[in-house]
């Protein structure tokens, strides 16, 4: 019981305080490349308790849905990030659901964030409602493929056991199914996040946004809490990709300096996957809207090669 | 006991028809006496067919009429059980919210025939599910036909509904000639017309004959379920007749076509070959795809929610044909995981299309449209039902914790688990299923965003949005206890399914609750340990309690306290003189891009006119038009349709008008038939 208490609250710890500084480094070291300053990895730090701190202007037109929005986004996000498995194959509410209700929960914010959108009248809002449901939409069946392959393989849809078939097969990553896998998630990685070549999280250009457009309005403390949970929606699905594909350095179980270990292992591999991402961002320019399906059917297709690997090899 | 429950529920029913057809004089009275006898009778069914369920027995009544060939058998079999209570929940609340619903038509229609109709239409469904002679079962089948059919057209003065009326009636019709062959295929064979001698019957048939039953049983009960591509009649139906009647056909009466095939599929065949399980599970996958895609792209309310009856329709099916397919392949706890996990979301879907369909009743009342693009703002004039279709919208888009979730959920694991139970390379259409089930899935949580956004969020998009008025307490009531179905057949998953336990025994001979409960009681597993893939497990109870916790210790207090520091104000609109609602996204905006992405099958046509006075900078009026291509519609029925025309037009010279003439062709057929008969 007290060890379950503990899993949960270090986890819990880890998603609510490693989240803003993800969203920080990938800032900080897009800028370097890019032969910017940058504002420094704590930025996103500093973002949030301005927020707090500040008062906040409801739209005259809005309804108890646009105040429920941010709570409901930011708990589901959370309990998602409980189901995960992050220090160790275990995940500390694995019982609660696995990787298709981690998919659900995300798509439960996104529900009740698109409905905010659309709440306060605003075209922006309901531009952002559109493309964001859109592109959510188009991403799904490549995820599920990538998923099912994972799944398939590991015998199960709960996190803790596909995380801990993974344990020990430190070159599995190698073999052709697991790569299409990767490749697929990393491709829908990217559309779910928002990010280059599919959204800019850094753009206010209204034809251009997605996420943005759709949390126009929020601001104060409703804006942190709808951003915090953003970035801890990045963070869950990067350590969802990097633990699930590759494992090295998971503890089978969370116990004492296997723990730390399970941690310092995370923040390294975190480390690696956000320079890939900032590479990927430089190198890319915004596609256009009507581009993303195809980028979204290549993730499909890659999905249903990794299958078909699944089979072959 | 049971029997007397069952059979005074049905003379319940039967009394309330002919009362309220006799007070029509009175329509207040009528009313009252239709809807109470609608309700009194789904309580006394859902008492009787509850105790059949957890009881597991079979109750058999045979009623004191009819000759040996025609019985009036009836059967409360578990599987009969089950769609009973779907049908005697979803009609309690119906009779509930009817009470206001109707009130508002006191003094404009005949409330005496539509409270005999309702009433002669719940007593048919009851004895459809029950009756276990095929005659007797046609027989229930027309009659629920013909009840649905005056039912639709019970706003007949509008061209459009009658005409919808006509196409139910005519397909519906070539449904029940499919399965008159059907019945009489197996009769031929048993001897009899009782569904006793069916029992694995079908199986034991010829191979040829076997499959040709089963297709003839598959599109004829496929056309009341609105399987593509057998569907055209749904979305022009369902939206036509009054709200709590199509709440009635989306959530119980398509269900028969469910019922029928579960009767058929695993009472009177066995093991079926590999190609119908696979066959069904195509047509799942395709009508789950083309009822999404098609609701997207409405924004007719009701309509949307009947393409939506055709998406869910084909979700049940992907279970069912993942159920048969593991069948075949003599995996029977699969079967059970796969055939729970269908039948789950038949109930819930009767639940939350019939709170969708109540609620859009309730807005079309209050607004007096069912065009989406003039509702709005409607969540501040009709709170409650704005909830409730709220919680309709989460448990249909398969969102967690709600009832949705728990049967997607179930799919999957039924479609994940195929994977393993064989080694060809057709074990990749589990997951190519999978997937598209999580398209399918996306794609409905986009529609309900519009479908819940559109009507209650942002500004009234018109003067009647803007002056409608909450409904009467008896609607939100009936509301409200659906609602609460969504609610508790979410969280109480775990406590639910063990109600299958009786069904699975009866048809597949397996109990799999235990199987599926975990960790006493508070988590659902797919643990089967058959196929590859053990399941994961969800609770979403657990999740539930996550989110109220959290809610009560975080958000409340929180959120009253940012309160003191929130003020109210305007929307930016871009430095224009204030937001009007035609700053608003519309339906027809919102779903633009999936219209530009899958043009290849919408095939779009738009038509711009603009009317210039002075230049062409400034039109003085845009005239816009927008529609899709029906292709079921003008590639398939068209044809079809010039077809019969043309094979009725020759015919016309055998009717010569004389009922000389008239009198001869039946001797003429009677001597044929006689021969026929003596040959034999």
């Amino acid at each position: 019981m007290i060890q379950r208490l503990i899993e949960n609250a270090t986890q819990l710890f880890l998603l609510l305080a490693l989240a803003p500084l993800v969203t920080g480094v990938i800032r900080t070291l897009k800028a370097r490349l890019q032969t910017r300053r940058g504002p420094g990895i704590l930025q996103p730090y500093r973002d949030l308790r301005k927020l707090f701190g500040k008062g906040m202007v409801i739209p005259e037109t809005a309804s108890w849905i646009f105040t429920a929005t941010p709570w409901v986004v930011f708990f589901s996000t959370i309990l998602a990030g409980l189901m995960i498995p992050m220090v160790a194959a275990k995940a500390p509410l694995g019982l609660f659901g696995g990787v298709l209700a981690v998919i659900y929960l995300l798509g439960l914010g996104r529900f009740f964030l698109a409905l905010s959108g659309l709440d306060t009248g605003s075209s922006f809002g309901g531009l952002g409602s559109s493309r964001e449901m859109t592109i959510s939409a188009l991403a799904e069946p490549a995820m599920m493929l990538a998923i099912f392959t994972v799944a398939i393989g590991a015998g199960s849809t709960g996190l803790t056991e596909i995380a801990g078939a993974a344990i020990g097969q430190t070159w599995r990553f190698l073999a052709p199914a697991q790569m299409f896998a990767f490749a697929a998630l990393a491709l829908v990685l990217i559309a779910e996040t928002g990010r280059i070549p599919v959204d800019n999280p850094d753009t206010h250009l209204e034809l251009t946004m997605i996420h943005e457009a759709m949390i126009l309005e929020y601001s104060g403390p409703y804006l942190a809490l709808v951003e915090w949970a953003a970035s801890i929606k990045q963070l869950v699905l990067m350590t969802l990709l990097i633990n699930c594909f590759w494992p090295i350095g998971l503890q089978p179980t969370w116990f004492g300096f296997g723990a730390l270990q399970g941690i310092g292992w995370l923040l390294a591999k975190l480390l690696l996957l956000c320079c890939a991402i900032v590479l990927l961002e430089t190198v890319n320019a915004k596609m256009r809207l009507f581009r993303v399906p195809e980028l979204l059917a290549v993730a499909f297709t890659l999905g249903s090669l990794a299958l078909v690997s699944t089979f072959l090899f | 006991m049971i029997t007397e429950l069952f059979l005074s529920g049905i003379i319940v029913w039967l009394t309330g028809a002919v009362a309220s057809l006799a007070l029509w004089r009175h329509p207040a009275v009528a009313r009252r006496v239709g809807c109470s006898a609608a309700l009194a009778g789904s309580l006394l069914d859902l008492v009787a067919s509850a105790a059949v369920l957890f009881s597991g027995s079979t109750t058999a009544i045979g009623l004191p009429f009819g000759n040996p060939a025609f019985t009036w058998a009836i059967r409360l079999d578990p599987l009969s059980a089950y769609f009973n209570v779907t049908l005697a929940v979803l009609a309690a609340a119906v009779a509930l919210y009817s009470f206001g619903y109707l009130r508002e038509m006191e003094g404009r229609r005949n409330l005496g025939a539509f409270g005999f109709f309702i009433n002669l239409l719940l007593p048919s469904l009851a004895l459809v599910f029950t009756a276990s002679n095929a005659f007797f079962f046609l027989v229930a089948w027309e009659v629920m036909a013909l009840a649905s059919f005056f039912l639709i057209i019970f706003e007949h003065e509008k061209e459009k509904t009658r005409k919808a009326g006509m196409l139910f009636l005519i397909m519906s019709h070539a449904g029940t000639g499919l399965l008159l062959i059907g019945f009489l295929v197996l009769a031929s064979a048993s001897g009899s017309l009782d569904f006793s001698s069916f029992h694995l019957l079908a199986s034991s048939m010829p191979p040829l004959e076997q499959g040709a039953v089963f297709l003839l049983f598959l599109f004829g009960f496929g056309v009341k379920a609105g399987l593509v591509p057998l569907h055209i009649w749904l979305p022009e139906a369902h939206p036509v007749a009054p709200s709590n009647v199509s709440a009635l056909m989306s959530g119980i009466v398509i269900k028969t076509g469910i019922y029928g095939m579960a009767r058929v599929f695993f009472d009177f065949y066995g093991p079926p070959p590999l190609w119908m399980g696979t066959l069904v599970l195509g047509l799942g996958v395709a009508s789950a795809l083309l009822g999404v895609l098609y609701a997207l792209m409405e924004h007719d309310l009701k309509r949307l929610l009947a393409w939506h009856s055709i998406e869910n329709i084909g979700i049940i099916l992907m279970g069912f044909g993942a159920a048969l397919i593991f069948r075949s392949l003599g995996q029977a706890n699969l079967a059970a995981l796969a055939l729970i996990a269908a039948l789950y979301h038949t109930f819930n879907h009767a639940i939350f299309k019939g709170l969708l369909f109540l609620g859009a009743g309730s807005v079309v009342q209050a607004t007096h449209t069912r065009n989406m693009e003039k509702m709005g703002g409607l969540i501040r004039r009709m709170p409650v039902t704005a909830l409730c279709f709220l919680l309709g919208a989460v448990a249909i888009s398969g969102l967690p914790p709600l009832n949705g979730f728990v049967s997607e959920w179930l799919t999957y694991q039924a479609l994940l688990a195929g994977f393993g139970t064989t080694q060809s390379l057709t074990r990749l259409m589990f997951p190519i299923a999978g997937s598209l089930l999580a398209l399918t899935a996306a794609l409905a949580a986009a529609c309900f965003v519009k479908a819940f956004a559109i009507p209650f969020l942002a500004l009234p998009r018109s003067e009647e949005a803007a002056e409608a008025r909450e409904c009467s307490l008896a609607m939100r009531a009936g509301m409200a206890v659906l609602a609460v179905g969504c609610i508790a057949l979410g969280l109480g998953a775990t406590w639910f399914v063990p109600v299958f336990d009786s069904i699975t025994q009866q048809t597949l001979g397996v109990r799999a609750s235990a199987a599926l409960v975990t960790a006493h009681g508070l988590a659902l597993t797919a643990g089967t340990g058959h196929g590859t893939v053990q399941g994961g497990t969800i609770s979403t109870a657990g999740m539930a309690l996550f989110f109220l916790l959290a809610g009560a210790a975080f958000a409340l207090p929180l959120a009253l306290r940012w309160r003191r520091r929130s003020v109210r104000g305007p929307v930016w609109d871009c430095g224009l003189p204030g937001l009007t609602a035609d700053n608003e996204y519309t339906a027809t905006a919102f779903s633009k891009p999936l219209r530009m992405i899958f043009s290849a099958l919408y095939r779009p046509r738009r038509e711009i006119q603009a009317e210039y006075e002075v230049s062409p900078h400034y039109p003085s009026a845009i005239h816009f038009e927008s529609e899709i291509e029906r292709p079921f519609e003008q590639r398939l029925y068209g044809p079809l349709r010039e077809r019969i025309m043309a094979a009725a037009n020759r015919m016309k010279g055998i009717q010569a008008g004389s009922i000389n003439v008239y009198l001869a062709y039946i001797f003429i057929t009677l001597i044929l038939l006689l021969l026929f008969g003596v040959r034999g």
